[in-house]
């Protein structure tokens, strides 16, 4: 194949996105065993708010992305407190649907506010190509690789070794002996929901930095999608190297059929047929707890 | 001067606990816990033994439960309805029926969540206290709780318990499914523990022997309703204890566990 090496180092950068992505899928599913569907849409949100920040209002792009930090993470807090604290108790698939619900919410929201066109960031790192391979590379690509290891490096040592951390791992496991442990339950949760918002945020931004965005931006919780069951559902190890491995399979599937068989668009296709193969061979995902059984 | 020694830290007074909104479980329920000793709170399955700890714990708000008349107090406040994080903040710790360690986390990881409202500083002296306690979970203290024992599951629950340095110890059936040798093991550290750190123990129990032994005080439940009370040597001593309780016709020798249950149930039907 021609341009192998191209289509895998893309393939990380666009998985380096949806590592992030991921690993939002992954916090809010490990502290409330929730699968939040609505995780693409923050996602677009932060780089539609980071986009308002810095081109409609003129500022610098570093205070923009703060502001737009700040704003995902009120934003997270408002949706748990109104859509889902009021479920804590019900069964799980009334919150799954109601993330579902939000998703459409948010996108319908970000449509009125900005249209349906494709919206632009102005040139945020200098115009550098580093050289990879023999390949030029440009610089964002490799920030975007760069920031996606850096948070995910963050998380894992804190879900490894600070109270909060381990005690949203106990939550996760059993909410009511976490209880009596004198957690709180419902702070846990709002956390849990303010990291999946920086996550996303910092994957939307990332997106507006190396291409356009547009409101299908939301999609992106969908594709990651293969990424999450892959790595386990609540596995950040394995959230990360999914992330990392649908966005390669996806740019080489898509480069392969384009070259071989003159198809446009099948990468989102090669990665939902992965989906469909890893879940009958191991429903756990690679990386994943299964229970543990004691004999 | 006897006054200061019986000192009621905890006091149930005419508890009524509703669950979703209609079954009725405790029934005018009243109990006390001496400060510094062990209450012993026996019945059969059912009886309302675990939703009398939770009404204290604050864990019923999490099982659709809920106080509807009487009080709970603790250190002459009324604590009923309070979130149970705020409950273990003023000393009060439960430990759970069916020892709920957290599977996927490590032995320390547990003790970790256990500290959760104390002081960092206080973290390494009780981390060393629990291994003093129970030198078996040291040598386990990175393996996952899940892949350990019944017996050394119960421990790292009474474990995280000490990490939480209550004042107020709340024990469910710690005895549930261990062998004899261990509920002696388990029940020696129980009470060491209370003589140690002048703690309070209400210790719920189907094993009434091993529970009497170690008490001072019991209250024995039936139907959401305490049926008798008293001293724990007078338990052990009193002929009816004797025959629903530790198994025992009144000469002394073992009935057959059907006569016995025949008797509860015709016992259950008069009162
Ligand atoms: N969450 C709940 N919802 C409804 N009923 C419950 C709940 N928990 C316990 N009960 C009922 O309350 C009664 C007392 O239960 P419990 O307090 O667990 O008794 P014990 O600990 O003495 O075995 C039982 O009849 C049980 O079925
Ligand atoms: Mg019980």
């Amino acid at each position: 194949m021609e341009h192998l090496l191209e289509h895998i180092i893309i393939g990380l950068a666009l998985g380096s996105v949806y590592s992030l992505v991921a690993l939002g899928f992954v916090i809010i599913y490990k502290a409330t065993k929730v699968v939040n569907f609505a995780q693409g849409e923050l996602v677009m949100v932060g780089a539609y708010i980071c986009f308002a920040f810095t081109v409609q209002a003129g500022l610098p792009f570093v205070a923009s992305f703060l502001l737009t930090l700040i704003f995902s993470v009120i934003l997270a807090l408002a949706i748990e407190r109104l859509a889902l604290r009021p479920l804590i108790g019900e069964p799980i698939i009334s919150v799954i649907m109601v993330t579902i619900g939000m998703s459409a919410v948010l996108k319908t929201l970000v449509q009125l506010f900005w249209g349906t066109t494709k919206k632009n960031f102005p040139e945020v790192l200098p115009d550098v190509t580093v050289k990879i391979g023999g390949l030029p590379l440009e610089i964002e690509y490799i920030a975007a690789f760069i920031l996606a290891l850096l948070l995910f490096v963050i998380f894992s040592l804190f879900f490894k070794y600070s109270r909060k951390g381990v005690a949203m791992r106990a939550t996760a496991f059993d909410q009511l002996a976490a209880a009596s442990m004198g957690i709180g339950i419902k702070n846990i949760f709002a956390m849990s929901w303010c990291i999946a918002a920086i996550v996303s945020c910092f994957g939307g931004v990332i997106v507006g930095v190396i291409q356009d965005i547009n409101t299908d931006l939301g999609h992106v919780g969908l594709l990651v999608f293969p990424a999450v069951i892959l790595g386990g559902l609540d596995s950040l190890l394995g959230a990360a190297l999914g992330g990392l491995f649908i966005g390669v399979l996806q740019k080489v599937c898509e480069g392969a059929a384009h070259e071989y068989l003159g198809l446009g668009g099948f990468g989102n296709v090669a990665s939902f047929l992965f989906l469909v193969v890893i879940l009958m061979i191991k429903p756990y995902g690679l990386f994943g707890t299964e229970e543990i059984e004691r004999v | 001067m006897n006054a200061a020694q019986q000192e009621k830290i905890l006091r149930v007074e005419n508890l009524e606990v509703v669950y979703n909104d209609v079954v009725l479980v405790l029934k005018g329920l009243s109990l006390a816990a001496e400060k510094g000793k062990i209450t012993a709170l026996l019945g059969a399955n059912g009886a309302g033994k675990s939703t009398t700890l939770k009404a204290i714990s604050g864990l019923l708000e999490g099982e659709d439960g809920e106080v509807t008349e009487g009080a709970v107090v603790y250190k002459d406040k009324a604590i009923h309805n309070t979130p149970p994080d705020k409950i273990v903040r003023s000393g009060i710790f439960q430990v759970m029926e069916g020892r709920r360690v957290f599977e996927d986390l490590t032995v320390e990881e547990n003790l970790k969540c256990g500290a959760y409202t104390r002081p960092r500083s206080e973290y390494a002296g009780n981390l060393d206290k629990v291994y003093g306690y129970f030198p078996r979970l040291k040598e386990r203290r990175k393996q996952l709780a899940g892949y350990m024992s019944g017996g050394e599951q119960q421990m790292l629950a009474i474990g995280r318990a000490i990490m939480a340095s209550p004042k107020l110890l709340l024990l469910d059936e710690p005895s549930l499914g261990l062998a004899p040798l261990l509920v002696e093991e388990i029940f020696g550290i129980i009470k060491r523990f209370n003589e140690q750190e002048a703690v309070t123990i209400l210790l719920v129990e189907q094993n009434a022997r091993a529970a009497l032994t170690i008490a001072s005080q019991g209250y024995i439940m039936e139907n959401g309703r305490i049926v008798l009370d008293g001293a724990a040597e007078e338990l052990l001593g009193n002929p009816d204890v004797q025959e629903f309780y530790l198994g025992l016709s009144h000469g002394g020798e073992r009935r057959s566990y059907r006569d016995v249950k025949h008797y509860r149930r015709r016992k259950r039907w008069l009162g």
